[in-house]
């Protein structure tokens, strides 16, 4: 493989691990604060299929965001419904909330658009364009250095940005504010937090919240960036991956990037298979790449490399004695 | 909060649950624009006014028994296998594999060879989420999800790459042979004067409802029952009485996957007759569904697949006669899976409310 070649993997690597590394960071904030989210596939795709189509309606793609970040939050008020007001399952409300998403879309958008449950093709200003980076064009032909500055870094749309931008901002405020620290308390200990006089409700609505606006922006940048339009179950299992990241990365920010550029190396790898041939030097099945992150995460999850330790009060209601 | 009567438990909750569901069904219709008096109506026509439609929500209703048994069977362990669909596509290769690997002089024998082939793969499929859950503590509801996708992949590969014959184009193994194709009930004496059609409906329904009554046994009159349910209801209690944790999870888990693997011969032996891709469909989510509105009793789980079955035949309907897109049904098994599992105490607090006010609220103010 010549460096041309590996310029490219990465460039797509970057492009494919986005909507893994947002969803990642929305299940982050959501299962620190003891809430399981298994449904953030479900609003991936409920974000795609609204900024899909609001984008195409209105022409802008900012439009098409703000409509997907409600759409994920409406569903995520459903599973805040469900688990914190209800004290419902929380895998069982991600798992219905998935079906429910997976069907309603494509309805919606067969009776929006008469497409075959797609929406209309995007171009324009109702997708997020690429931008050139400062000093790209200048540093382009510097060897080694140019070509990984202008085509793996550089020529990415704004929600690239964005998403890398949001991993030191999680660490900041999971472990250097004191909301952070109180989401976290609530993922471990709700009756301490509780006991200190803060409501873990509270602070549970609020984690799902920012799960919901992740997503959305996630979804968004499926169908508003990475492709033009949003297509029947195109997050294709992507908030697994995010899920399976996020144990990859036992649950830490910045982890979680290397843990999705991991993720998004073996989907680009993937759309290559005469590169991953030339390298193992043997044929190599396309489904083995595929199904790669979710290997890996079961060996994670089997405690072979390092233990991953969920928050203590994952997936259990809190009940307020009385 | 007042207990409910035990009639209500059983019935009326599931029912005001199928009820909320169904009204939340109805608003997304009018939302698109469709009428759900309509859609019903065509639902209920394609699915159960005619022979021809009742072969198929049999048919699926058969798939759904298996896995609505196989969650069933998980759940009393306290086990959440969201695993059924791997399982039941794992089921299918090992089904694929029985048929195509002799020529079977008669389908009573390769009906027991693929059933037991199928439960053995899909008992496969789960016996390693159910180790590492058991030895590792990892947890079972994403290790289970994790082969789901393992599954698909391996199946892609196993159909393109290994079982394919050489110059067919799409990816599935060969026809079986005449000797495993099982009789579909129009075949079957005394039943072919309902069905004059042929329907996908076979007999692996009775192997379906012979399931559903061992399942009752194994769990209410046997030892072993008895450790799942004690197990299932507390850890602790059960390990204090020396039921030992692990035989239970992999015991409980090796069952439910192999009941999953079992739907196989239902889709893939009794009606297709060759291993295509994604051929469980969707069905071992289903099971979940099934499950939870059949409150995880095997009596629950035959009405709950009926249920199903009909929503199933009934979507399809709709996909063909209207403008309704088939995912309607994925919509109802969401909504399903919603009101039944995860806002079942909501749906509680108001019929708990209702029958207070049914009594005159005496303990209401007995309280006070």
């Amino acid at each position: 493989m010549d460096y041309a070649t590996l310029i490219q993997i990465l460039d797509s690597t970057l492009r494919l691990a986005t909507p893994l590394l947002l969803a990642c960071l929305a299940g982050l904030y959501s299962e620190r604060a003891g809430i399981f989210d298994i449904g953030l596939e479900g609003k991936m795709l409920m974000a795609a299929m609204a900024s899909g189509a609001v984008a195409a309606v209105t022409g802008s793609a900012w439009a098409g965001l703000g409509a997907g970040i409600l759409a994920s939050l409406l569903l995520g008020a459903v599973h805040g419904l469900a688990s914190i007001t209800f004290r419902g399952n929380q895998l069982i409300s991600g798992v219905a909330l998935n079906f429910v998403a997976s069907g309603v879309t494509v309805l919606v958008a067969q009776s929006l658009f008469g497409q075959g449950g797609r929406t209309p093709p995007l171009s324009g200003d109702a997708r997020f364009n690429p931008i050139t980076l400062p000093f790209a064009e200048a540093v382009k032909d510097v060897p080694l250095i140019g070509p990984f500055y202008f085509e793996v870094l550089s020529g990415h749309s704004i929600l690239v940005y964005a998403a890398l931008a949001l991993v030191p901002l999680t660490w900041w405020v999971l472990f250097r504010t004191r909301f952070g620290l109180r989401l976290r308390a609530v993922g471990e200990n709700p009756a301490a937090v509780d006991t200190a006089g803060v409501s873990v409700k509270g602070l549970r609505w609020a984690a799902v919240a920012i799960t919901g606006v992740l997503c959305g922006i996630a979804g968004a940048y499926m169908a508003t960036a990475l492709q033009a339009g949003f297509g029947k179950e195109m997050t294709a299992g992507r908030g697994y991956i995010a899920l399976a990241a996020l144990i990859f990365a036992k649950w830490r920010p910045v982890a979680a990037l290397w843990a999705c550029l991991l993720f998004g190396f073996f989907q680009a790898l993937a759309t290559r298979t005469d590169v991953v041939e030339g390298l193992v030097g043997m044929k190599v099945p396309v489904p083995f790449l595929d199904a790669l992150p979710y290997i890996l995460t079961v060996v994670v999850l089997a405690g072979f490399i390092g233990k991953a330790i969920p928050p203590r009060a994952g997936g259990e209601p809190y009940v307020k004695e009385r | 909060m007042d207990k409910l009567p035990r009639w209500a438990d059983v019935a009326l909750v599931p029912f005001v649950s199928l009820l909320l569901a169904a009204i939340v069904a109805a608003i997304v219709l009018l939302v698109i624009g469709q009428s759900p008096t309509e859609a019903f109506k065509v639902m209920v026509e394609g699915a159960l006014l005619s022979s021809y439609g009742w072969g198929y929500t049999l048919y699926y209703t058969t798939s759904f028994i298996f896995t609505g048994l196989a969650v069933t069977v998980a759940f009393h362990a306290s086990m959440f296998n969201i695993g059924g669909e791997g399982q039941a596509q794992l089921g299918g290769l090992g089904v694929a594999l029985v048929c195509l690997a002799l020529p079977w002089p008669h389908w009573s024998v390769a009906l027991l060879a693929a059933a037991l082939g199928g439960a053995a793969f899909g008992a496969a499929w789960a016996a390693i989420p159910a180790y590492l859950q058991a030895k590792r503590g990892s947890h079972i509801v994403i290790t289970t999800i994790m082969f789901n996708y393992i599954a698909a992949s391996l199946l892609v590969y196993m159909l393109v790459d290994v079982l394919r014959p050489a110059g067919q184009m799409d990816p599935a193994t060969a026809r079986f042979p005449e000797g495993t194709n099982l009789p579909t009930l129009n075949h079957i004496p005394g039943l072919n004067l309902l069905f004059p059609k042929d329907v996908p409906a076979n007999v692996t329904l009775f192997v379906a409802l012979a399931a559903a009554w061992a399942v009752w046994m194994l769990l209410w009159r046997t030892r072993l029952g008895y450790e799942i349910r004690a197990f299932g209801k507390s850890e602790p209690a059960a390990r204090y009485a020396g039921i030992n944790p692990t035989k239970i999870i992999m015991v409980s888990m090796l069952i439910s996957g192999g009941l999953a693997g079992m739907m196989a011969i239902n889709n893939v032996m009794g009606e297709s007759e060759r291993l295509v891709q994604n051929a469980a469909e969707g069905a071992g989510f289903i099971g979940i569904a099934v499950a939870l509105m059949g409150r995880n009793h095997p009596v629950g789980v035959l009405l709950a697949a009926l249920l199903f079955g009909f929503l199933y035949q009934g979507g399809a309907e709709l996909g063909l006669w209207t403008s309704i897109p088939i995912e309607m049904r994925i919509v109802v098994q969401g909504l399903v899976i919603l009101f039944t599992g995860a806002l079942d105490m909501m749906v509680r607090m108001i019929l708990t409310r209702v029958f207070a006010l049914f009594r005159g609220r005496p303990a209401a103010q007995g309280a006070v």
